[in-house]
């Protein structure tokens, strides 16, 4: 876990093209021995929407979460709405301040009310007042349509609701691109819907997003480009109707011939 | 699919209405029943039980009140040669000695100090610990800060006297401690300006808090020597569960840090000290502390266990923190981090919180086994309840076959009231958390 990417000091400034939300240039990661990430490239414009899918231990998870450090990337660069991610805790904060993450078991803290969870870090980070906080966050629970459980906890919501409160506290964040770790594999299948039906809302005003998942109905709906990763590489990337209609790849068309039935 | 053999086919029609339990197994006699004589075994069991309460509960109940004494003025209520009652607990004895139990041997005409720290303890343990009590920010500012020096003024009798040394030294020592905060400041690149209130903060409440303790408020001074009983007890268990906590928490958090000095220094003071007895903490704390320190400083002999304890607890203290922060899930942490929390606000914020309610019972575990632990500070000279209780028993006086038993039965139920109190606290904190936020 030691070694690091060289360059620490050249400021981010230069690398940012001006449209580019994400760019990942030749990241390498390792878990030990085991090569997780391989030469990862990626650039993800800003309002792009992209589906990653792949088998499980495909690295795609591994991939999203270098994105806000969750995850130290060992080679290669990656630089997110102009700033480079290094160990630099200051900008990997402000990384985090701009990328609003959801993931597979929602993360919802569960000793705080809903709308705590929700104004947690717009009044800790952001510094915004108690009040102004606690509008925001019902104007995204209004949004995600569950502003009556504001003063509920956790624990006594469904789980589908517990993932759209995750998505507000995101967006409470108002951050500039959105990361989706799975976010309805833990779900009950009556509720993959609620949760769907907002992230197809959000993707609709031109959020940038970044989604691990396996629902391909979402991948058609709104993607602009679909991966595919196995053994920590993309192996196919493509226009959602190209990739579903002409996979190029054996092994993309191996698992389309597994999951579409 | 139906499971049903005989009807393939089915569809619901009616709405099955919520019916209560069947009553069966309600009232007394079915209580008796299913709890005490269940079965052969049980029924055993239970008779045992009863008979061991019956040949013990009585004579108890005989000793500490039907044939106690309650009243007189010095043995010879309690010795049946002179006239007496030998058989029951002399209550006699514990209500002439209470207030040597209370004060020790601190100047009779000043125990009014000692009765106002009682009552200014009550008021922030009380403050702190009712959980919808107003202002309870307030309430921390006066446990943690204005209580012990006020506190250390009226016990001692404040007026410290400090040297022109001293506060040279404490001008050098605040401008390190500012130093090293705008260090770490620039360490972390955060910026300068935090570091330097958080810095100067710190050192104007030290400076302030010193020059309280330096003013004359015309108190007679009472040395440490005196205290006794009561207060004392109260004392040490105090200070130890006050510093035990927050400083466990930061040992745990040392032991979990990815600073490999961090850990080993955690590491090595929290298994050093839970590999040793607290009275060899507490001899080598009197004897060995005051050898590290130079000549002319002397540490008060009632601060050495103080301190003893206090860290002796911590290391304790340590270990239960980190059961909590090992059993809160991953996602916790990265949901913190993901929304940019800082490391000190996703601890303070979310998972502190979580971790220690959690471990509330052996928090409260050790709490106790401080408060009785306590007891032991006899061992290098100081008067806590029991030893005043020890040195009362072989009174002249009141030599009498029952002093001895009565004067432990009295720190008996000293200790239980306590202890007890913070067990039943820390269930109803527990309950109270619990509400509602079920993971």
């Amino acid at each position: 876990m030691a070694t690091v990417t060289s360059q620490t000091i050249q400021t981010s400034a230069v690398d940012a093209k001006a449209e580019a939300a994400v760019q990942m240039i030749d990241v390498h990661k390792w878990y030990g021995e085991f090569h997780v990430l391989r030469d990862i490239k990626l650039n993800v414009r800003r309002g792009e929407r992209i589906v990653i899918c792949g088998p499980s231990g495909s690295g795609k998870s591994t991939m999203i979460r270098c994105i806000n450090r969750l995850e130290e990337h060992q080679k290669g660069r990656i630089i997110v709405d102009g700033i480079e991610l290094t160990n630099d805790l200051k900008r990997i904060d402000e990384v985090r301040r701009d990328v609003g993450m959801v993931f597979q078991h929602f993360n919802l803290f569960p000793h705080l009310t809903i709308l705590e969870n929700c104004t947690l870090a717009p009044i800790w980070v952001k510094k915004m007042a108690k009040k102004e906080a606690e509008e925001v966050a019902m104007h995204y629970l209004t949004r995600v349509k569950i502003p009556e459980q504001a003063n509920k906890y956790p624990g006594q919501l469904s789980g589908g609701q517990q993932q759209r409160v995750a998505i507000a506290r995101s967006l409470c964040m108002s951050p500039k691109i959105m990361l989706f770790d799975e976010p309805t594999s833990a779900l009950d299948p009556e509720m993959v819907k609620e949760v769907l039906d907002t992230m197809v809302g959000l993707a609709e005003e031109g959020m940038t997003m970044l989604c691990v998942t396996h629902e391909m109905g979402f991948a058609r709906q709104v993607a602009d480009r679909v991966i595919f990763m196995d053994y920590g590489q993309i192996v196919e990337m493509n226009t959602p109707d190209e990739f579903f209609k002409n996979p190029q790849h054996e092994r993309t068309k191996l698992f389309l011939s597994q999951i579409l039935h | 699919m139906s499971t049903a053999v005989d009807m393939p086919r089915f569809v619901r029609a009616q709405q099955v209405e919520a019916l209560p339990p069947p009553s069966l197994t309600r009232g007394p006699i079915a209580w008796v029943r299913e709890n005490l004589f269940s079965g052969p075994f049980n029924t055993l069991l239970t008779l045992v039980v009863f008979y061991l309460l019956y040949i013990s509960v009585p004579p108890l109940l005989n000793f500490l009140f039907i044939d106690a004494v309650w009243s007189g003025a010095d043995r010879a209520a309690c010795r049946a040669d002179m006239g007496g009652s030998e058989t029951g607990a002399c209550w006699a004895f514990v209500r002439e000695k209470l207030s040597y139990f209370t004060y020790g041997s601190y100047t009779v005409s000043e125990r009014w100090r000692v009765d106002v720290f009682f009552a200014l303890l009550a008021l922030g343990v009380g403050w702190l610990l009712w959980l919808k009590a107003p202002r309870r920010d307030l309430g921390a500012v006066y446990f943690f800060w204005l209580f012990p020096v006020v506190s250390y003024i009226l016990l001692t009798g404040g007026n410290a006297d400090f040297s022109g040394r001293f506060w040279i030294g404490f001008l050098i020592f605040g401008a390190l401690l500012i130093a090293l905060f705008a260090f770490i400041a620039a360490l972390l690149k955060t910026s300068l300006r935090p570091a330097l209130i958080i810095g100067g903060g710190i050192v104007a409440v030290i400076g302030i808090t010193l020059v309280l303790m330096d003013m004359d408020f015309g108190l007679e001074h009472v040395p440490t020597s005196l205290w006794g009983g009561i207060l004392v007890t109260l004392l040490v268990a105090t200070v130890g569960i006050v510093v035990s906590l927050p400083f466990g928490i930061l040992l745990a958090l040392g032991r979990r840090s990815k600073l490999p000095v961090v850990r080993m220094a955690s590491v090595i003071f929290i298994e050093f000290v839970r590999g040793v007895p607290l009275i060899t903490v507490l001899i080598m704390a009197n004897t060995m502390l005051p050898l590290f320190l130079p000549g002319d400083i002397t540490v008060d002999r009632l601060l050495r266990p103080l301190i003893g304890t206090a860290l002796f607890s911590s290391a304790y203290m340590a270990e239960v923190v980190r059961g909590g922060l090992q059993a809160m899930p991953k996602g916790q942490y990265e949901g913190a981090m993901s929304l940019g929390l800082n490391y000190p606000q996703m601890m303070i914020l979310i998972i502190l919180p979580q971790a220690l309610r959690i471990v509330i019972p052996g928090i409260v575990n050790t709490f106790i086994g401080l408060f009785k632990d306590t007891s032991l500070v006899a061992i290098v000279g100081i008067f806590d309840v029991v030893k005043t209780i020890e040195a009362s028993r072989i009174d002249p006086n009141w030599a009498a076959p029952t002093i001895g038993m009565t004067g432990y039965a009295f720190a008996a139920l000293f200790y239980f009231i306590f202890c007890f109190g913070m067990s039943r606290y820390s269930l109803g904190v527990e309950r109270r958390l619990a509400a509602g936020q079920k993971r």
